[in-house]
């Protein structure tokens, strides 16, 4: 009888101290490594917000559209900015084209081999390469070698103003070269993503293989090929060693008004930039004043970031629309 | 004649999608399939020259690299013989201009040991946050946080790093300063100099050091680590996880025994492309590492890399003499070093993906 009693009062599936202790342990450790992800989140927001604060005496249209004065004392930030925009449009002009093709090519007409696989490592050799060493190649390879080529074609030898100099062309090249590994791994990732059923059915009915791409591949990774191309953008705008040596300047005087303040920097001209702005005022020029250091980083990083949401908003968007 | 006789094929042959004999140089030269109009589009008519030029673009990044090798090789081979490469790698005398009457010096130890120091705090900092973040996201993580976290570190890693070396000179730096200093001869000075946090009592010269320098390149490499990690984790079947769980283990259990020996290689490539950021990086050290030319021996010394020497110095020197050539030979060093780690850890990857195939 007392055994019996004693039998109904223990629960045969409460957990042993074993279990329980197992239970601790694991929340423990989630918690853990919660609070590792928010030792990156809270100080990131921390001295976003700092930042912001800092800079918002200085931060309104004007301190855009204004032309940088007094080495960057005063005035806006609008020589750098339309510099930086420039800078994002040659180099794209350069790596888009040269990387989705790359990325078709890896994708849809390479074969498992050697040859598949010495590219994808110079792919990542080249993501790897540091981007000072970008620089010193955009200085031995555009700076030193393409352009007294370019200015033996065209320049006249008795009038050096129409000599060519390091300017958008040499640093959009760098920054080209710097942003390739970027476009192809998302480029090929996006065709990646096209069921390979697609192309056979278009196959099937005839078409070739650049037809298939053409008319089957392409528009349906448009969209993440997109997003590369913008993640390529926001890299280009924010990059400061590459174009160190291969065409960014200091300052430079553009135009206060009229059609030379929207295209103030020709193709072989010294321009300036955005993030080499930020590099020199911050640390630099003695009695600069902080506003307009922090004003300066915050217009970059807004940028960045507005940028970047972009990228983010269209994958948001393509991921509930796919069809397959 | 030939012509002839496609235009003749062509009013035969109506509807779309139909297959047409390559008679002519167009047909031989294009994709074959006629559009609705029974026209050949242009593009199709190229297929040949369109396919070469993908494949020359394919390799375009072969060329890339060997471009790349070969033009800093060019600038630095006049010195290549000159140098006194012993001395390169073991004195820490950097003296690129004397003054007069005296000898250039290039002793590159110290910059070797600013970068290689640099490197070694923000890994020991962004490893175990970053495969702990990683693990978080891909394990314990559900919905809506999840995506608010994946978020996050992409946009921390879209931040550039001149932005980030800002953060350490004008944020972090001046925090670091103001816990790092003490009065001289206070409890907390004798514990600085004692575990090495300092070199002297009264704390951090400066604001910008190899501490500070470390922390902005660990969150710099954070969003490599925990991305890739991720991936690696990802790419543990999901059989691996039920049979653990079939087993009795729990989540933690699972990852630790389970998912962390299935996905080591991946992991290690992880932290390893970290590592390559992190030597790689320029504009983050060159302004909040505090640029002194000294062999670090405490934690808050003010330290200078490789990056940024050839960052500060290239524009002073004079193109040809042997400082310029000197700075190219340390690009050579950056590139043969973060090209031999991602090499490396390209070979870890595939190493794990051919034997999951298997």
């Amino acid at each position: 009888m007392d055994g019996a009693a004693a039998m109904a009062d223990v629960n045969p599936f409460a957990p042993s101290d074993f279990e329980r202790r197992k239970a601790r342990r694991t929340t423990r450790n989630k918690w853990l490594m919660f609070s590792f992800c928010a030792v990156l989140v809270i100080p990131l927001v921390a001295i976003l917000v700092d930042i912001f604060v800092k800079a918002a005496p200085v931060l309104s249209l004007d301190y855009l559209w204004q032309n940088p004065e007094n080495k960057g004392k005063a005035g806006g930030l609008w020589a750098a900015l339309v510099g930086t925009f420039y800078l994002v449009i040659g180099s794209l002009v350069f790596v888009a084209p040269i990387g989705i093709l790359a990325a078709i090519y890896l994708n849809e007409y390479a074969k498992e081999g050697f040859l598949n696989r010495v590219i994808s490592i110079a792919v990542t050799s080249l993501a790897g390469v540091p981007s000072i060493v970008h620089g010193l190649f955009g200085l031995g390879a555009f700076v030193l070698t393409m352009l007294p080529a370019i200015n033996k074609l065209i320049a006249d030898p008795n009038d050096p103003d129409t000599k060519w100099e390091a300017g958008l062309l040499t640093a959009s090249l760098t920054i080209a070269v710097m942003n390739l590994p970027v476009i192809i791994t998302s480029a090929r990732e996006a065709l990646g993503a096209v069921p390979q059923a697609f192309r056979e059915a278009c196959w099937n009915l005839g078409a070739s293989r650049w037809q298939t791409i053409r008319t089957i591949v392409i528009p349906n990774s448009f969209s993440g090929i997109l997003t590369g191309i913008i993640l390529t953008i926001s890299r280009a705008a924010g990059e400061t060693a590459p174009i160190l040596f291969t065409g960014v300047t200091f300052f430079k005087f553009i135009a206060d008004e009229g059609w030379d303040k929207v295209f103030p920097y020709k193709v072989g001209e010294p321009f300036m930039a955005m993030s080499m702005h930020l590099n020199i005022i911050s640390n630099q020029i003695s009695q600069m004043p902080d506003s307009m250091k922090f004003g300066c980083a915050a217009v970059l990083i807004g940028l960045i970031l507005f940028i970047n949401s972009f990228a983010i908003a269209l994958r948001v968007w393509l991921r509930g629309r796919k069809r397959w | 004649m030939s012509q002839s006789a496609t235009v003749e094929s062509k009013k035969k042959l109506g509807p779309a999608g139909t297959i047409e004999r390559p008679v002519t140089w167009v047909g031989r030269m294009s994709g074959r399939v006629t559009n609705a109009r029974g026209k050949i589009r242009l593009l199709d008519r190229f297929e040949k020259p369109i396919e070469w030029l993908i494949r020359i673009c394919g390799w375009s990044s072969i060329i890339g690299v060997c471009a790349i090798f070969f033009f800093i090789f060019r600038e630095a081979a006049p010195m290549v013989p000159k140098l006194d490469w012993v001395h390169f790698f073991t004195s820490p005398r950097w003296i690129p201009n004397p003054a007069p009457g005296n000898e250039a010096s290039f002793g590159a130890l110290a910059l070797l040991a600013g970068t290689f120091s640099t490197t070694f705090i923000a890994l020991i900092l962004c490893v175990p946050i970053g495969l702990g973040a990683a693990v978080y996201i891909s394990e314990f993580a559900k919905g809506k946080v999840r995506e608010t976290l994946k978020i996050v570190i992409e946009l921390l890693a879209a931040i550039p790093s001149i932005v980030w070396g800002f953060i350490g000179l004008m944020v972090l730096g001046p925090i670091i300063q103001q816990i790092f200093s003490a009065a001289p001869g206070s409890w907390w000075g004798h514990t600085m100099v004692m575990l090495r946090l300092a070199s002297s009592e009264t704390g951090a010269a400066q604001g910008t050091n190899l501490f500070t320098g470390g922390a902005i390149l660990a969150l710099m490499s954070v969003p490599v680590v925990v991305s890739l990690s991720e991936d690696a984790l990802r790419a543990v079947p999901d059989s691996y996880r039920e049979a653990a769980l079939a087993l009795g283990a729990n989540t933690w259990e699972t990852v630790r025994r389970v998912l962390f020996p299935a996905a080591r290689n991946g992991l290690l490539a992880a932290c390893m492309l970290g590592m390559g950021r992190a030597i790689g990086e320029t504009m983050a050290v060159l302004l909040a590492t505090g640029h002194n030319n000294r062999i670090p021996t405490a934690l808050t010394d003010p330290v200078r890399t490789m990056t940024a020497t050839i960052a500060a110095e290239m524009g002073e020197t004079v193109h040809g003499d042997s400082h310029y050539q000197v700075l190219f030979i340390l690009g050579i060093v950056l590139f043969v070093i973060t090209c031999s780690i991602n090499v490396i850890s390209d070979i870890i990857v595939k190493g794990i993906k051919k034997g999951n195939k298997a």
